[in-house]
């Protein structure tokens, strides 16, 4: 990443409440891109982020981040603190307004920490030297016989000191040092990063004080639901209100139509003074559909075209070493297999939901949204707006993992606000939010391997057909289909002469979308578990196995717009680790059994080793070991606690539930028939971080793909059988 | 049809709804205390409990009609400064992510401390299976309620002075 251009711009936002002078710097998270697209836009400021010294000392981070348990609300201002010495809960974080002409505001791919480590760093140096210069002036002394410490500027053997509140005045008509000549800290005199400091967001969890989407109340609000057709792009046909309305407290029936660009599906929204009125009116209401024309479809219908898609010969090919297809009919050795894996829900424990109010010079909203922007966005269209008329407000959010990019739920209750001129808050029942989701595709992978007489694979041929995400969201001539499902795949990093890797988009009326780490969920279980097929039928330790295909240190980067470049030397650290931890070898009693797995997604490193036991056709899984490569670890507690939420995440569609299509329709509607992993079922997690001063990359996404592929390998050691599509079934135990 | 009069958190509130409305739409909407969630509305994930005279119960599935004359408790009368073992537990061991499932994780929490004040994790699995955590937060909870249960163990008698000296 290039470092930001640093430009102060003190006209953006005003000084402290007090009035008086505070030092403000404007800087950006985002890339070159963003940078480019905001002068195309002639957007008035290209900044994402501010450090705004106050006249007091005080300090806000005024950023575009949100806070979805990630820890973002007290990553960020320590990476900040330690630049700018001081102590960080002095750092206050502010979350920026949405506003178009002023934030680029997005949270996902696990990219917070990575993106924003050196811009971070950089602002806080600038200020730290804005504030010894301003210092140094007034003793009149050289500034490099001054250093910042503790929230003060001190010099000399006899110790002059100023608190950074008595120096910021005068800082801040200094101008602001170009952020690529700023001095940076070194790292050995870190204190903040790397230590384990406490979230700032948990107090306000274990009181019932934090507020989330679903909290916000404003002032003659109406909650409102909305009866959608079953069937993925179905329409209202006829419908009557008659007893709804009659339902106590229900204020308005209303039809909503869809938005085909903000992926609305329409139908009929009931508003009334609760929740609960607003549920009742909706279930007395009667409807007649309009099914459309996805309403023969299923997961079978699906899985039928997969396989034919798959028995076709023409689909892109995102890797071609060697010549695969070649090595494998001359191989003395062939292993083949068939994995698939279902959509999946995201499922976050806060349904969704959003707080719109149209009026007609503006609007205002509440969003516990991963883009904000999206949301400003819908709700400005819906409006008929201009973007800086609409205030977004950013709620904290209960679980996001992708699905809170969309902005749906927006869309919708910006319809309704517009419609009846209240304050709305559109709620999702679970009902809702399992049936109307956008899901991570299902998908079919056949692969090949060949193996030399020493078990050694010398080719691997990937065939893979999925619900394309790009496909959904880009216009035919934009996409590209295999852009958000091959990643983890097709840049294997294992020394395999011929390999080679083929994608085929199937067509489907199911909504899809990110979901915690992406294609790689699924990828990191097909290509982890056709490997130990290979070391199994090779008769090479798996472990063994991959030790050796990463022994040569090499970097791979496949695709080559794949902005990511696998390390092996990094991957093979991690693997070695992960077996040393788990006491790789270590004899298991009978029907326990041990598996690994590795995998490289959002520029971070993962092997895992589960031990698991199986028993009358249950896994249960007893023990995670993770190691971990993301670069300089800045708070150890907090990516730790990412990596469990990962693999608990991970274990969920690894073992329990599926979201399966019959009559265009989802199958499932809440947590009692698409079950979500339970206490008893969890297993115990240890994470261990290789030590690295690498810049830090993030660790929300990257400890969920490989454990599924760890845990059937485990089922595999402890019973021999091969699990090939998940979640597992007690009929493949058998 | 009279009000419904319900003590929560000690405090009596006179409510005016549909009695068979889900207790937990009343404390959300009606009352406007937002700490106790709702996750699923069919006794599925807990995030919605509260205490009945005590006893841990899911408020999406308890009708407003039939808690009348009952104390209820909820995350906001947990304690009045965060000061319940369970909760000083959850900082100390950093259990919430997102947060949502917590409330009810928590009012679970310290109802088991009642029932058994050194829960096993048997006692902990069978109190917290009830409870969806999507963001995972497994590890911890099991940790911080024997952190809690700690916590809330009668501490042993400062040893004297003298005693303190004398071992040294
Ligand atoms: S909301 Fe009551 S148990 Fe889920
Ligand atoms: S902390 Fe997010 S659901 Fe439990």
């Amino acid at each position: 990443m290039s470092a930001p251009k640093s430009r102060a711009r003190r006209d953006f936002l005003k000084s402290g409440a007090t009035g008086a002078a505070a030092l403000v710097i404007g800087f950006r998270f985002s890339d070159d891109a963003f940078a480019q697209e905001a002068q195309e836009k002639k957007l008035i400021n290209p900044f994402d982020a501010w450090v705004h010294i106050e006249a007091d000392g005080r300090v806000r981070l005024v950023l575009a981040k949100s806070e979805m348990g990630q820890g973002v609300t007290t990553t960020l201002p320590m990476i900040l603190a330690e630049e700018l010495a001081i102590d960080w809960k002095q750092v206050r974080v502010e979350q920026a307004p949405t506003n178009p002409n002023i934030y680029d505001h997005g949270t996902g791919g696990s990219a917070s920490v990575r993106t924003s480590w050196l811009p971070l760093r950089q602002a806080g140096a600038a200020a730290r030297e804005m504030l010894v210069q301003a210092a140094a002036s007034h003793w009149a002394v050289n500034a490099n016989t001054c250093r910042a410490e503790a929230g003060a500027v001190v010099h000399g053997p006899r110790v002059k000191r100023l608190p950074y509140s008595q120096l910021v005045a005068a800082a801040s008509k200094l101008p602001v040092p170009d952020f690529s000549k700023v001095t940076l800290l070194n790292p050995k005199e870190f204190k903040i990063v790397g230590t384990d400091i406490p979230r700032a967001d948990i107090p306000g969890k274990v009181d019932g004080s934090g507020v989330f989407g679903m909290d916000v109340r404003v002032p003659g609000m109406l909650y409102a639901v909305v009866a959608r057709c079953p069937v993925f792009g179905g329409k209202v046909k006829r419908f009557d209100a008659t007893k709804a309305k009659a339902v106590r407290g229900v204020r308005h029936v209303l039809e909503i139509p869809a938005l085909p660009e903000a992926h609305t599906a329409g139908g009929v929204a009931v508003v009334g003074d609760t929740t609960y009125a607003a549920m009742q009116g909706r279930d007395a209401l009667t409807i007649e559909w309009d099914e459309g024309a996805h309403a023969t479809e299923s997961s079978a219908t699906l899985r039928t075209q997969f396989e034919e898609l798959l028995a076709r010969t023409d689909g892109t090919v995102v890797r071609n070493d060697g010549d695969a297809r070649a090595a494998l009919q001359g191989a003395g050795q062939k292993i083949e297999a068939t994995y698939e894996v279902p959509f999946q829900n995201h499922s976050p424990m806060e349904p969704m939901n959003a707080t719109v109010h149209i009026r007609k010079d503006g609007a205002e909203a509440w969003l516990p949204s991963q883009g904000p922007q999206w949301g400003q966005d819908a709700i400005a269209k819906i409006a008929g707006l201009p973007g800086d008329k609409v205030v977004v407000h950013t709620t904290l959010l209960g679980g996001g993992f992708g699905r809170r990019y969309h902005a749906d739920f927006v869309a919708e209750a910006a319809q309704i606000s517009k419609a009846t001129g209240a304050p709305i808050k559109v709620v999702f029942t679970r009902e809702d939010d399992t049936q109307h989701g956008f899901y991570r595709p299902a998908s079919l992978h056949k692969l090949s391997g060949a193996l030399d007489a020493k078990g050694q694979p010398q080719a691997w041929l990937h065939l893979m057909s999925s619900v394309s995400i790009d496909q959904y969201w880009t216009p035919p001539d934009k996409a590209k289909p295999a852009s958000s499902e091959v990643g983890g795949a097709a840049n294997l990093g294992y020394a395999i002469p011929n390999l080679r890797m083929e994608y085929a988009p199937a067509k489907s009326g199911v909504p899809v979308m990110w979901w915690r780490s992406v294609e790689h969920s699924t990828n990191g279980f097909v290509t982890e578990c056709f490997l130990d097929e290979l070391a199994a039928a090779g008769k090479v330790d798996p472990l063994e196995l991959r030790l050796r295909l990463l022994a040569e240190p090499r970097k791979v980067r496949v695709p080559p717009d794949n902005e990511s470049t696998l390390d092996t030397s990094r991957l093979r650290a991690c693997v070695e680790l992960a077996a040393l931890k788990a006491g790789w070898g270590k004899p298991l009693p009978k029907g326990r059994g041990r598996g690994i797995a590795c995998h490289f997604s959002f520029d971070t490193y993962v092997a895992e080793v589960a031990e698991v036991t199986v028993s009358k056709g249950v896994v249960k899984v007893d023990r995670v070991v993770a190691a971990v490569d993301c670069g300089r670890v800045i708070n150890p507690n907090g990516a730790r606690a990412q990596i469990e939420g990962g693999i608990n995440f991970g274990l969920t569609a690894a073992l329990k539930s599926a979201i399966t299509i019959d009559k265009g329709r989802v199958e499932q509607s809440n947590f009692d028939n698409y079950e979500m992993l339970r206490i008893d079922e969890a297993p115990v997690i240890e994470v261990h971080f290789v030590p690295s001063e690498a810049t830090p990359t993030g660790t929300g996404e990257p400890g969920l793909p490989p454990c599924a592929a760890a845990v059937m390998n485990a089922v595999f050691a402890a019973t021999g059988k091969r699990v090939r599509r998940l979640p597992v079934r007690t009929e493949d135990l058998a | 049809m009279p009000p419904i009069t319900l003590n929560v958190n000690g405090k009596a509130h006179a409510v005016d709804v549909d009695p068979q409305t889900p207790l937990l739409w009343v404390l959300r909407d009606t009352l406007n205390m937002t700490g106790t969630k709702y996750g699923c509305g069919i006794a599925q994930c807990g995030a919605c409990t509260v205490h009945l005279d005590g006893e841990a119960t899911r408020a999406c599935a308890t009708a407003v009609e039939d808690v009348q004359g009952r104390k209820i408790t909820t995350i906001e009368g947990l304690s009045a400064d965060r000061s319940h073992p369970a909760q000083l537990a959850w900082i100390a061991e950093q259990v919430p992510q997102c947060g949502y499932c917590q409330s009810g994780m928590l009012m679970t929490t310290a109802e088991l401390l009642k029932r058994k004040p050194k829960p096993t994790d048997a006692d902990i699995d069978e109190a917290i299976s009830g409870h969806i955590c999507r963001c995972g937060t497994y590890p911890r909870l099991r940790k911080a309620i024997k952190t809690a249960a700690a916590m809330a163990a009668p501490r042993p008698a400062a040893p004297k002075p003298a005693a303190k000296g004398a071992a040294r």
